[in-house]
This record gives C-alpha cells, structure tokens and sequence, in this order.
C-alpha cells in the first residue's frame, strides 16, 4: 500500500505540451507512472510522445479513464484549470503551478470538497509513492520504498530529509507535498489520516514551516486521532514577522504563525521535533528501529 | 505586499467607504502646503509599514502652519520601531489629513482565515488600541463571524455583526455598510487582509475610516495594474535588484550571505546558521532548475549589501543541477570581484560533477563541506564577529 498514487493511478497532465509539462509529464511516466493522456485546449488529436492529447480532461477521462489529474499550467489559468479538472471525473487533483492567486483558490478549495475530489497543492512538488508511480516533480532517485511517510510543505526540504533517510537505510511508503500556499487543497491533517490507516506506513515525517496554523492544528489532530509515531521538523525560526519567505504562505503575521509557537504546540502533544533536517531523520530512524 | 496607510485609504475610497480628505508629501515644504490647502487642525501622519506609529511619535496635530512645519520636519526621516523591535523604518513621506471629530471608536477587519479557508470579518466597539489584547483580555467583546468566500457578502449580513458588536445603534446600517465594503475590496482587490483601526464616529455620525491596513495577495498583482506600480517602488535596494532578476530575496540584518535552492531549504539554512551562533544577511531562494545565470545575479545581490563577511551555498539538486550551481560559482567568479569567502555545500543532482568543475578551478576563498551542519559552521567561522 502507499497513499493518493499508485499502480491504480492512471494520470491526465494538463500542460503536457508545455515544456515544464512535458519534461515532468514524461519523467514520471519513466519512473512508471501510468501516463493516460494529456491535455490542452485546441491541441486535441495531437501526441505527446505516444501520449494522446485531448482538447478536455472529461474527455481523457471518458476516453482513457483517467483517474488522476496534474496541474502544470501558467498561474494565472490555473485555478480555472483546476475547477475544471474537479469536474471532469478524476479522483484526485495534483497541482504543482506556484503563483496562483489566493482568493481563486479559496473558491477552488470549495469546489474540490463540495464534489469529493482530492486535492493536493497547488505550489507543491507533487507525490511520489516510490517503486509504484511518481505523480509531479519530486526527484525519485533519493528515495526508496520503505515505512516512512513524509508530508510536507516544501520540496527541497523533503528531498534533503528523504536522503539522510535513505543513506541510514530507510524507505518511504508515500511522500506527499502539500504545497507552501496559504491555502492548499489537503493540509497536515487530511495526510496523516491517509497515513495512520495505510497498513505499509509504520511512522510518519511531517515536515512544516513558518506561517498558519495548519501545524498547530495537526499536533492536536495527531494527539487525538494517531497512533503511529510522528516526528517533525519546522523551518523559519530566524524568519522575521511580516516578511515573506519564498512561499506564498510562508510569513509570520503579527504574533502568530512562528516557528517557535508551532513546535511548541508539536513537543505538548508528544511530537519530537529535530533542530535539523538531519537531526529529523536520525531521530525517525532511531523511533523506528526503537 | 502591504499597502501604507494612505494607499489603503485611496483604495477604501475608491469603494465608497468614507476616508478623511488628505494629502501625500515627501518633504517639509509640500507637506507644509498640504496642510495649508486641508485647514488646521490636521494631522501629520508617518507612512510606514509597523504598527505602534502614534506611540513612536510619528502622528502628530498640527493647529497652524508653524506646527505643521516642525511636525513634518521631525517626522520626515526618522526611524520607527514596531511594537516587537521590527525596523528600522525611515519615513519617506507622510500622509497629511484633515482632523476628525471623534466621538466613538470601533474597529473592523476582514482577513484571510487560512485554517478555517474562508474570509473572517471582525468587529469590535472598541477599536483604536491593541486588538490581539482586546481579544485576549475580552475576547466577548471581538465579534467574529466567516464569510462564504464563494458568494457577495451584503450590507444586510454585516447587520447581525455589527449589533452583536454592541456598535451605537444609529450608526450600525453605516458600519454594516462599511464591513460590507471592505469585503468588496477583498475580493475586489485581492486583499488577504484589511484592518480600520480605528473605524471612528464623528460628532455628526459619520462612519469614517481613520486608518488602513491593507495587504495584498502579490499572486494576483497581474490582474491590479495600479497596485503593481506601488510593489514596484516599495522595495530596499537589494530587493529591488533581485526582483529586477527574478530572484526570491528577502534582506536580513546579519552578515552570512545564504544561497539555497527551494524556499523550505532556504528558511532551514538560516535556521542552521543562526543555530551555529551566525547571523544571516538574507534569504535567496535559487529556485528549482537553477541556471549557471542565475547563480552570477544571486551573487551579484548577496554582495551588493556591504554587510556580508561570507556567503553560505546550501544546495540540495532535485531538479536543479549541482554541475550548474558549479558553474554559476566558477563564472561569477571571473565576473565578479568576490572579496569574501565562500562556502559550498552541493548534494544530490550531479553532485560529483559539480564538486569537480570547483576542484578543477580551484578558486581562492573557495570552502567545499559535505553536509548542510558543517557548512553552517564552516560559513559562520569565516564570517567572524558582526562589525
């Protein structure tokens, strides 16, 4: 088992005739990713690499049974792209575009729970479940299968966590990138409920960063609703309030939202946070070998 | 970003939520003008981004010309710190406003709830002080009620909230008004959040709004031209030179200059610096995919702030290339006059091919550490003491 990708994802990426789409689309069809088709409007009956290319994700979905669609178009389509993919059928929604506006995705968000569909990102690296199917842009060489799910808001964080785990001989059963915007489509808390129930998932990383309270709201969820053991790590004790730190969602706003405030809020619950990411992953190694 | 006050206030205006009349001035002698053509008594307002302006000194009542001038003179150029040490602050300009009769004070926000994901109007009747104190010493008297982010929110809703709110009963269609308004702009503008504090009564009950905190959603700048030449000119000298090259930078007041790629990494390294006892110059996000380019314009911002004593590359190739990071290093090298040390941490992507184009040009003041702990201590060691 692993969570949200897996030999059962069949993958629509919207954007595939785009560079960045295609160079990623491809990638993870390499890694073994089952790459349905593709999808942009206008450019119907044309390919991709063998790929078929639709003018609609309805029709990929009808068409090919898509049942997985990633989003790789420009910010300032993607939030229609996003609504649109919500409605044409597929289960669940990865969107990788960064910059899109966040009042759109707060109607978006909306859509997505009304109609059933998960959503993960956007401004995320996407999820890989490693040995079954990478879906987004996650570099699938620093990570084996194994029994640590990791969730995350940044993806270079996870990739430097991933490696220190894979050097000390630990795998992963699903890495998930939630996305580092102020509002994204799954949080913390919608992860490590897939976790705690996914029987290959014996402990869970969950690696947050400065701004929100979605880490605070996931060191209560984790008291009362996970057994597995968490470990956790923070970003952005040295960030000052106001000022935005490469993510959209990433700012201290007054008095809340610090990086202090939420491992706090972590350690009360139970939860070991590492100082570093290479003190997160030895301490995950160290839990998980007990 | 966020907008000065008097920004915020043109922005209120342009939604129909009444605002004093005012004037913007960046020296002595047109704010002295201002006041002339406003009337006496007004205020001479400092426009920073920090709260706590009035305590600092920076709002000041002027009743003739004389005072106008020596307010404006003493507020113009001086530094204000926020309530929790923020700043320095240089006031570049103040806001200069006609006085307002007050006969009550309240307070009224609409913000972003990022957990909840829907818009959060609040309301208080007591506004002009500290509302996260209101909210911890009476949270009772802080009503807050969500908004459906997916629909208009009317005047009509507002109405329940502002009586809740205990607001003098007279004025509660004004103010449900205003609340409804300041919705409008939210949406209408893409504000994250907008504070009136205080959102005053005058003596003939006129619902006015005193002062602006509005800040917004820079994703959505493409779709505000107006409000995307204010970003355009807010900025400090490096953060200026960085957006120019499409840099993510943020300047701090240390002196380790840091590169990482990725915005979580890059929060995680000022972090490991500042655990291994250095003070970081700045957050650089390289970004994903890296070009050797983009390496010389980091570098070349890194070291346009004279603080630096030495620069921190933390990179951890996914999609980025270490060979590339490599030659970014190796051609602003030759480009650039590097008068500090530097100290390189490259992992993962070609991580050997980039270690060997750095040992193949064996540049001087040039540092390698294999991890991201030994590199911070590596880079704090050279950086030395903060002058």
């Amino acid at each position: 088992m692993s969570i949200i990708v897996d030999k059962e994802t069949k993958l629509v990426v919207s954007g595939l005739t785009g560079r960045e789409g295609s160079f990623h689309g491809l990638r993870n069809q390499a890694y073994g990713t089952y790459l349905a088709a593709g999808v942009t409007p206008g450019k119907g009956g044309q390919d991709v690499e063998g790929v078929p290319i639709f003018d609609s994700i309805k029709e990929a979905v009808e068409e090919r049974g898509a049942n997985t669609s990633m989003i790789f178009v420009p910010a300032r389509f993607a939030a229609p792209a996003i609504d649109e993919a919500i409605e044409s059928g597929v289960h669940t929604v990865i969107a990788i575009t960064e910059g899109i506006p966040v009042l759109d995705m707060l109607k978006t968000y909306w859509k997505a729970k009304e109609a059933g569909v998960r959503l993960i990102g956007p401004n995320c690296p996407g999820v890989l479940s490693p040995g079954k199917a990478n879906v987004g842009i996650i570099p699938a060489q620093f990570f084996d299968p194994g029994k640590i799910g990791v969730v995350s808001k940044s993806g270079t964080l996870t990739y430097q966590i991933g490696n220190e785990l894979k050097q000390a001989g630990e795998g992963n059963s699903s890495i998930v990138g939630i996305g580092g915007d102020p509002i994204v489509g799954s949080d913390f808390i919608d992860i490590l409920k897939l976790f705690e129930v996914d029987p290959e998932t014996e402990l869970i990383v969950m690696v947050g960063e400065i701004g929100g309270d979605a880490e605070e709201r996931a060191a209560e969820f984790i008291a009362a609703e996970v057994s597995k053991p968490v470990v956790a790590y923070i970003a952005g004790f040295t960030a000052p309030p106001g000022k935005q730190m490469g993510h959209a969602g990433a700012i201290i706003s007054g008095s809340s939202g610090t990086a202090q405030a939420k491992k706090e809020a972590l350690e009360a619950k139970g939860v070991r946070v590492g100082e570093s990411p290479t003190e997160t992953a030895a301490i995950a190694v160290e839990t998980l070998r007990g | 970003m966020d907008l000065l006050e008097y920004q915020g206030k043109q922005l209120f205006a342009k939604h129909g939520i009444a605002v004093p009349s005012g004037e913007v001035a960046s020296t002595v002698e047109e704010a002295v003008a201002a006041a002339d053509r406003i009337g006496f008594p007004c205020a001479i307002k400092a426009q920073v981004l920090i709260g706590g302006r009035g305590k600092a000194g920076g709002i000041k009542i002027a009743q003739d010309a004389e005072e106008a001038r020596a307010h404006a003179d003493a507020i113009l150029g001086m530094d204000i710190f926020g309530p929790r040490g923020e700043g320095p602050f240089r006031v570049d300009r103040v806001w200069v406003e006609g006085g307002s009769d007050i006969a009550a004070e309240y307070y009224a926000s609409v913000i972003l709830d990022r957990g909840e994901k829907k818009l959060l109007a609040m309301v208080s009747a007591k506004g002009g002080m500290d509302i996260e104190a209101v909210a911890e010493e009476d949270p009772e008297a802080l009503v807050r009620e969500h908004i459906d982010p997916t629909r208009p929110f009317t005047a009509t809703e507002a109405r329940p909230i502002v009586e809740a709110a205990g607001l003098d009963e007279d004025v509660r269609d004004q103010a449900a008004e205003v609340l409804a308004k300041l919705a409008q702009v939210a949406s209408g503008e893409d504000a994250t959040l907008i504070e009136v504090n205080p959102l005053i009564v005058t003596t003939g009950r006129e619902v006015v709004a005193l002062d602006a905190k509005v800040t917004i959603d820079g994703n959505a700048l493409f779709r505000h031209q107006e409000l995307a030449e204010i970003a355009d000119t807010a900025d400090d000298p490096q953060e200026a030179m960085a957006k120019e090259k499409g840099l993510t930078y943020v300047k701090l007041d240390g002196n380790v200059g840091i590169l990482a790629n990725g915005a979580g990494l890059c929060m995680s390294t000022l972090d490991v610096v500042a655990q291994a006892g250095g003070r970081p110059a700045n957050f650089l996000d390289a970004g994903g995919g890296s070009k050797a380019e983009a390496i010389v314009d980091a570098l070349t911002v890194i070291t346009s702030d004279e603080k630096v004593t030495a620069i921190l590359f933390n990179i951890f190739g996914g999609i980025t290339r270490c060979d590339e990071i490599a030659k970014g290093i190796v051609e602003a090298s030759s480009q650039l006059d590097l008068k500090v040390p530097l100290v390189v941490r490259l992992d993962g992507t070609n991580s050997e091919e980039g270690l060997a184009i750095l040992a193949e040009a064996d540049l001087p003041n040039l540092q390698q550490e294999k991890t991201m702990l030994d590199a911070a201590r590596g880079v704090v060691e050279l950086a030395g003491g903060q002058s």
